[in-house]
């Protein structure tokens, strides 16, 4: 009677997951991290409705792909682990050795080595994801959040909250040769596509800060202005650029919009009003969809770039916080 | 083998220190509090904790230093919890001989004035992260203090605008003997005033029965007075203020000492990144941050800001730096904090919390001040009669 039922299950569960395969092959996929539910949200980006939600471990925050877009790593901060999701049946593969508190990180060129940063410790912690092995831990300031690579691999850049500054590490070496500082809460990373330039988003200084990769310095400091929202209420967390080099787009929180950047000019060219406490962007693979991770009202919106509008808002789980796009 | 490892280690660690010493700007500061005895109280099950404060002062060293790490600069702290006022002013010129220049107090008013006194002659700043007192901002204005506690009006108008929000626009005030209930009590009545809050009845709670035993006879009869939207209560040291809620003649929250309590910080506050404050403070310390530990906190983060920003270890320029508007601290409060220019008060917003959950967090929306609603709370500078001033050292 037993092993009946169990080849019944997963026949159905084969049958479940093939359907799944197959609608997964023609829509592009957003896979979003819900921070106060232990979950992931999967939207299909062509009905623009939630297709799926997943258990995973707790207090999920930053979420990346694998080069080959195959396996999703997600921050489990909570648990103190870095998950691996095989992303063509959802399983959880392995657990990386994250160090504690793991909140975002950045995957080398090489595919290989992940660069974690532990808000707890104050710690950059360095996994080979192949291996799985701790290649190194390197210590920077209080609560590192920010994390981001190099187009060319070579630095590795973290910030930290309360020590405000942008850290520089060789990733050759793996060590730390720089600081930048900052305003203050940098929370965000951002390399341009050429790697010559980096955008630091300040939550509490409520700037980013345009800083030149050769020279490690401050260049310019974008600070942002909207009608009947008090200045402090501006706080930018997340960044994203478009590969065209024309646009930044830049989620100030609590002030519920978006920043629509001129990435040449650096002048702020509209505000686009989202859900509440934006956190963090993702593209679509063309660049005609940007997704938003709203922390309060529990809610993603869909903007449409060559509009510049936003199309919909999505109900997720509670808390949403990262966002990737699988094509 | 493991030996051969042992000595590497001591070797780097020693041209580590050798390194670290040639070029560091060091930084020393001093925490000092003095607990005087509140004497027996009724609600005794939950003491609180002797290093409060202290704990507060040392996380935010440990902050300084992990940041100052890559300046090239370091942070200590020296520390005593003094047993009598004389030992307060002794231990004070101490350090001030010894050269300390940055004092952080958990100090009554009366013995922070003393303090500042003799602090000020070494041209020191002092941080006062134990009084609450309203005066100390108002009409004492000590000369090179800042304050990183709020005042008890600051705490009672977030009170009084939380409750205004929610139409509770009758008060029953119910208030101990003490003088720091009486001053609570001044506080509660010039926010009522101000949101134009009625108070229906003010009591003075004199009874010296164990109501820990009898509250439910007691306080029911106690509070049976004109209709109250709130009772509001102003009980510092805990004395009866616990046994009002579910009590009460009328079927009303209770608010103030007890009850939904207006607070510098507690452990449900979360938002903001806070919750990394707080893991960070347990994992050390194995207890709850609370208020005085936040308040100690914020001083030597507010040094660390000024140093860092100004690399310098002169007071005169750190105390004019930290008091202008440059100056800026992420705290954990969701915005940027700074100082009163006329009262030397750090900004903040105040969570009113019960004991698992934060309630609300004024300035709320809808008091509007024309320069920042953070003003709304505490004497606005019209209201005080002080200009922050610093005298440098003549000794």
């Amino acid at each position: 009677m037993k092993p009946l039922r169990f080849t019944l299950n997963l026949l159905a569960i084969s049958v479940i997951s093939s359907a799944l395969l197959s609608s997964a092959a023609t829509a592009e996929t957003a896979y979003i991290s819900n921070e106060k539910d232990d979950t992931l949200s999967i939207i299909d980006l062509d009905t623009l409705e939630v297709t799926e939600t997943i258990d995973v471990g707790e207090r999920p925050r930053g979420i990346i792909f694998s080069h080959d877009r195959t396996k999703l790593y997600i921050c489990a901060s909570d648990s103190d682990t870095v998950q691996v999701m095989d992303l063509s049946d959802h399983s959880i593969i392995a657990q990386l050795p994250s160090g504690e508190d793991p909140e975002q990180f950045a995957l080398h060129p090489d595919d290989r080595r992940l660069y974690i940063a532990n808000e707890d410790d104050a710690l950059v912690t360095v996994v080979d994801v192949q291996t799985q092995e701790v290649l190194a831990q390197i210590d920077v300031g209080v609560e590192p959040e920010g994390m981001a690579i190099s187009p060319d691999g070579k630095w590795a850049l973290s910030t930290s909250e309360t020590t405000n500054m942008v850290h520089w590490i060789d990733t050759e070496t793996n060590q730390l040769v720089d600081n930048t500082l900052v305003d203050q809460r940098p929370r965000h990373v951002e390399f341009n596509k050429e790697g010559s330039i980096v955008w630091a988003s300040s939550e509490i200084g409520g700037t980013v800060s345009i800083i030149d990769v050769a020279s490690r310095k401050i260049q310019h400091k974008l600070s942002f202005k909207i009608r009947g929202i008090h200045p402090d209420k501006i706080q930018p967390v997340g960044i994203k650029l478009t590969d065209d080099g024309k646009y930044a787009f830049v989620a100030l929180g609590p002030a519920n919009h978006i920043a629509l950047v001129d990435a040449k000019t650096y002048e702020v060219l509209d505000y686009l009003l989202v859900g509440r406490r934006v956190w963090h962007m993702d593209f679509n693979a063309d660049q005609s969809r940007l997704l938003t991770t709203n922390g309060i009202s529990g809610d993603i919106s869909v903007i449409d770039i060559e509009d510049m509008k936003v199309i919909k808002s999505i109900k997720v789980g509670r808390y949403p916080w990262g966002v990737r796009i699988k094509p | 083998m493991h030996l051969l490892k042992f000595f590497t280690l001591i070797l780097s660690l020693q041209l580590l220190s050798i390194v670290v010493t040639a070029e560091e700007q060091e930084t020393r500061i001093g925490f000092l509090a003095y607990h005087p005895d509140q004497g027996p109280v009724l609600s005794n099950l939950l003491p609180e904790p002797e290093d409060r404060g202290l704990r507060g002062a040392q996380l935010g060293l440990k902050d300084n230093n992990t940041t100052g790490r890559f300046l090239k600069q370091h942070y200590s702290l020296e520390s005593e919890l003094a047993e009598t006022p004389e030992q307060v002013s002794k231990t004070v010129t101490q350090w001030l001989d010894s050269g300390i220049r940055l004092l952080i107090t958990d100090l009554p008013k009366k013995e922070l004035l003393t303090v500042t006194k003799i602090a000020t002659e070494y041209g020191a700043i002092i941080f006062n992260a134990g009084s609450y007192a309203n005066e100390l901002r108002t009409e004492a204005c000590p000369t090179n203090t800042l304050h990183t506690l709020p005042s008890r009006a600051m705490l009672t108008d977030a009170l009084g605008q939380w409750s205004t929000a929610r139409r509770l626009q009758r008060w029953l005030l119910i208030k101990g003997s003490q003088p720091e209930d009486i001053a609570y009590s001044e506080s509660l009545k010039r926010s009522a005033k101000r949101f134009g809050v009625k108070i229906v009845a003010e009591k003075t709670w004199s009874f010296d029965t164990d109501l820990r035993r009898t509250a439910q006879r007691e306080l029911p009869l106690f509070t049976q007075t004109d209709e109250y939207d709130l009772v509001v209560v102003a009980d510092e040291r805990g004395d009866f203020g616990e046994y009002v809620m579910y009590n009460t003649w009328y079927p009303r929250p209770v608010a103030g000492t007890q009850g939904l309590s207006p607070v510098a910080w507690h452990r449900v506050i979360e938002q903001w990144g806070a919750a990394q404050l707080q893991s960070r403070f347990e994992k050390h310390y194995h207890r709850w941050m609370n208020s005085k530990d936040y308040a100690a906190w914020a001083a030597v983060r507010t040094i660390g800001e000024a140093v860092t920003q100004t690399r310098s270890s002169d007071t005169e320029t750190l105390f004019s730096f930290i008091n202008s508007d440059q100056f800026q601290l992420a705290a954990f409060k969701g915005r940027k904090l700074n100082f009163r220019s006329w009262s030397g008060q750090l900004r903040q917003p105040i969570p009113l919390v019960q004991p698992r959950s934060l309630v609300s967090q004024p300035p709320l929306e809808g008091f509007l001040h024309p320069v920042t609603d953070l003003d709304t709370l505490g004497f606005d500078r019209p209201e005080s009669s002080c200009t922050v001033s610093f005298n440098t050292a003549v000794k």
